[in-house]
């Protein structure tokens, strides 16, 4: 049973990850079709010279910064403000954030956005956008803060201020850097979730801020094509980067 | 203490701004009707409450109800055997796990669009199986409901293995080696010790996996192509079109209606204390 | 001078339980002082009353003769090391000695780090975090973090019973020690009789909140005022209504002489435990007892009849 549970777990593997792997390796493909050709960066070049791959990219990383500073800020203070705490409500409210179909939000946030205008006279646009991935990447932040919250004692704080720090500075001083590496992971979390997010985004974008998933949506409604495969393989290793940063960052 | 409070508050603001007060205006729009000139005007009606009971959109609830069912077991099926391999492995169990939650972190469109790749009619799969001159025109891979169940179940994998092997990781070797101790046979130990003890994971994770699944509009506007409408897309389409929106509030509140149900239900379970 | 620390009328309520019921103790100065009692007695809530992370439901507490019940934990002058020792995991141990004294803005943090390092015996491990100490010196970190503020009162909470068997013992002279030098009142909280009687001046016994004795260990240990006091701090055989202390009695054979008290009884059983025996004798009215006799004593075996003997000046008895 052993040999077979390796074998199954080799299969496993292969279903998980080769889809991705095969992905990427035809990013090198001279050819448009699945058939290798020959090793080619044109599929790259093609990414540099297309207005729209680029503008959205830099929508959807100035959305995802703008998104992640202000929710990790938010989330941080929220899941500290939580803890020790009995009230289950805020806790309940975030959970439910959480499993509500993102299609709902989507329409949810759009209907209120559309409410708003009419009395004040914007648009949507990057803020409605930031606004939205705010609202959904609080409760990822809350999460992953809180556990590491448990994992501090609670006479840590009460040694501070018998030392004489005063609550703010009990926070400041040990409680924040004591969280920083689980502060580091949520507001990774907070940035790629908000870097990927299609879904909400597409109903509460204006017309001037096409993000990238947005982008590689409409060309994969389209139909497969090389290019997309290309800006796959590179989010993947960017995202991969960051991701081997913060493990990282939190071993130190 | 005070200072809690206040950093309470922002993200207080932040839920019943961007959550409660948008659900609200949702649940609101569902008894009113569209008006001539745009915007959402009394009367005051249960009428899109009353489509949903439409054969037509019965069929779509039923059908995202049985994909997401479906996804839960085959992910189950698939993660179940993954985690008691991880459990038991004598190293590397952390790059395992890794090797688990890498997908999670690479972009969920990226995933999707793999699939695309994969079974279009010039795919991967195809170019393989005509070339190996095993078929000779391509199959019809993509855009079925078979295409979204597979977009489905590689999407959620993850989130049904990590709970799994946390229950599984946590259970004493020695009640496996107990069994074996009195006669039973590898598979049998499985069966009757270790998925029962592991319940708690199997519920997390089949909770976690089904929730998405049944609100899902990703995977089937990419992997159906428009021809499998799942409930996630129903409303999608509501809101495109100018006079859907009373329905589709409608379609949105049962939704979380059926999510909140399922999460209540599902969770009462667990809260039983195990025998 | 006013006492350095003084409880009057403490009283704490949770809610469904009182942890402490009444409680006034004065703490002279400069003394090694030991809250003793079982767990759950009230002692951790006392002295987190004291440090200010509690509100007391009524009573006041007095530092130096002033009132501090309305003062947070940080303004008041009292320093608590806590049971795990509650280190900041992110700062090294001189940044955990440091800061104390950076939020007190103190002047000379330098010169008074180092001493207070030296004090504990940790020169040359100032620079490692908390997770690359081992269990005595993040001990040793925790007292010199508070021992630098100069506190009126030092506060431990159960400081040694993370330790191992071997280092606690030597922890105990230690302590001692550093308070003697220091010249800092010591308050410690611990459930270990032997603790508290090898390492305090003096001593109050707490049981279901309320404290049952106050004493130096000799007086409490030897004219406990109530049973649960005499039984706390040690083995007790209750012989009509008295109590002898194992160690006390003497094992006589049945026709020796004695001038002592002594019971008639067969010897049931006997325990080897390295520096001493324990006999276990069955006394006439089917009462057991407890004899603990030196290693070199005349021994007897299970079904000898003895006579169980003691001195009328080692009784404990209530008034």
């Amino acid at each position: 049973m052993k040999r077979w549970l390796g074998f199954y777990a080799v299969a496993f593997f292969a279903f998980l990850h080769l889809p991705l792997l095969t992905l990427a390796f035809f990013s090198f493909n001279s050819s448009r079709f699945t058939k290798w050709e020959h090793f080619s960066l044109d599929w790259y070049r093609a990414i540099i010279r297309d207005p729209q791959i680029l503008e959205g990219t830099w929508n959807s990383v100035v959305i995802a910064l703008w998104a992640t500073v202000l929710s990790t800020v938010i989330g941080t203070l929220c899941a500290y403000g939580l803890c020790k705490r009995n009230s289950r409500t805020p806790t309940g409210a975030l959970y439910l954030s959480l499993v509500t179909p993102e299609i709902v939000s989507g329409i949810a946030l759009l209907a209120l956005f559309q409410w708003a205008f009419r009395w004040l006279h914007w648009q949507l646009g990057l803020y409605t956008v930031v606004l939205a991935h705010v609202a959904f990447c609080i409760a990822y932040v809350v999460i992953v803060v809180s556990a590491r919250l448990r994992t501090l004692s609670p006479a840590l704080e009460e040694a501070a201020m018998d030392l004489g720090a005063t609550p703010w500075q009990a926070f400041w001083y040990v409680t924040l850097p004591a969280l920083a590496p689980g502060i580091l992971a949520a507001a990774l979390l907070a940035l790629t979730v908000s870097f990927d997010d299609y879904v909400i985004t597409s109903m509460v974008a204006g017309v001037d801020s096409e993000t990238l998933p947005m982008v590689i949506y409409a060309m994969a409604r389209r139909g497969a094509s090389p290019v997309i495969n290309a800006i796959s393989a590179l989010i993947t290793v960017v995202f991969g980067v960051l991701i081997l940063l913060s493990e990282r960052a939190r071993e130190t | 203490m005070k200072l809690r409070t206040c950093f309470l508050l922002p993200a207080w603001l932040a839920m019943a701004l961007l959550f409660a007060v948008p659900f609200v205006i949702v649940l609101a729009y569902s008894f009113l009707t569209r008006g001539v000139y745009g915007g959402m005007v009394p009367p005051w009606t249960t009428e899109s409450y009353r489509r949903l009971f439409d054969a037509l959109y019965l069929a779509i609830l039923g059908r995202s109800f049985a994909m997401a069912l479906a996804a839960t077991a085959l992910c189950l099926l698939l993660a179940f055997p993954a985690a008691l391999f991880i459990s038991r492995a004598a190293r590397h169990r952390n790059l395992y796990l890794q090797l688990v939650m890498l997908p999670f972190w690479t972009s969920f469109l990226v995933r999707t669009y793999a699939w695309i790749f994969l079974l279009r009619d010039t795919g991967l799969f195809n170019t393989i199986l005509l070339s190996l001159g095993i078929i000779h025109s391509p199959l019809p891979l993509l855009y079925n409901d078979g295409a979204v169940l597979l977009g489905l179940v590689y999407g959620y994998l993850p989130f049904m293995v990590l709970p799994i092997y946390a229950t599984l990781e946590r259970l004493d070797p020695a009640l496996a080696e107990a069994a074996a101790d009195l006669g039973a046979r590898p598979l049998t130990t499985v069966w009757h010790i270790v998925v029962p003890l592991s319940r708690p994971g199997i519920v997390a994770g089949s909770v976690l996996v089904f929730i998405p699944c049944l609100g899902a509009y990703l995977t089937p506007a990419l992997l159906g192509g428009g021809r499998t409408v799942m409930v996630g897309n129903l409303v999608q389409n509501q809101f495109t079109t100018a006079r859907g929106w009373p329905f589709g509030a409608a379609v949105s509140i049962a939704l979380m209606a059926l999510v909140t149900l399922v999460l209540v239900v599902f969770l009462r379970r667990e809260s039983e204390p195990l025998a | 001078m006013p006492p350095i620390l003084e409880l009057r009328k403490l009283v704490k309520h949770y809610p469904g339980q009182q942890a402490v019921r009444e409680i006034s103790l004065a703490i002279p100065r400069g003394s090694f002082f030991s809250l003793l009692g079982p767990s759950g007695c009230g002692k951790t809530t006392t002295l987190r009353l004291i440090a200010g992370f509690e509100q007391p439901t009524s009573g006041e507490v007095l530092l130096n003769g002033e009132i501090v019940n309305h003062r947070k934990p940080y303004e008041r002058n009292v320093s608590t090391v806590f049971q795990n020792y509650a280190l900041f995991p992110h700062l090294t141990a001189r940044a955990n000695v440091e800061f104390g004294l950076k939020r007190h803005r103190a002047t000379d943090i330098d010169r008074r780090v180092r001493e207070a390092l030296e004090l504990v015996g940790l020169t040359g491990k100032e620079s490692r975090r908390p997770a690359q100490l081992s269990g005595g010196e993040r001990q040793r970190v925790a007292l010199a973090r508070s021992l630098v503020l100069q506190p009126d009162v030092l506060l431990l909470d159960e400081p040694l019973a993370a330790l191992d068997p071997k280092l606690r013992k030597q922890m105990r002279v230690e302590l001692k020690a550093m308070q003697r030098h220091a010249g800092v009142t010591f308050l410690l909280v611990t459930h270990d009789q032997q603790e508290a009687l090898s390492m305090s001046d003096g001593l109050a016994v707490m049981n279901e909140g309320r404290i049952e004795q106050v004493g130096s260990p000799e007086g409490v240990y030897l004219r406990p005022s109530t049973r649960f006091v005499a039984s706390f701090l040690g083995a007790v055989n209750w012989i009509s209504g008295a109590g002898i202390r194992p160690e006390s009695v003497r094992l006589l054979a049945p026709g020796d002489d004695t001038p002592d008290r002594h019971v008639r009884g067969v010897v049931s059983g006997s325990v080897f435990l390295g520096d001493c025996v324990q006999v276990q004798v069955r006394l006439s009215g089917e009462v057991d007892a407890v004899a603990q006799l030196p290693r070199g004593a005349a021994l007897f075996q299970p079904g000898d009849a003895v006579q169980f003997t003691w001195s009328a000046a080692d009784e404990i008895t209530f008034l």
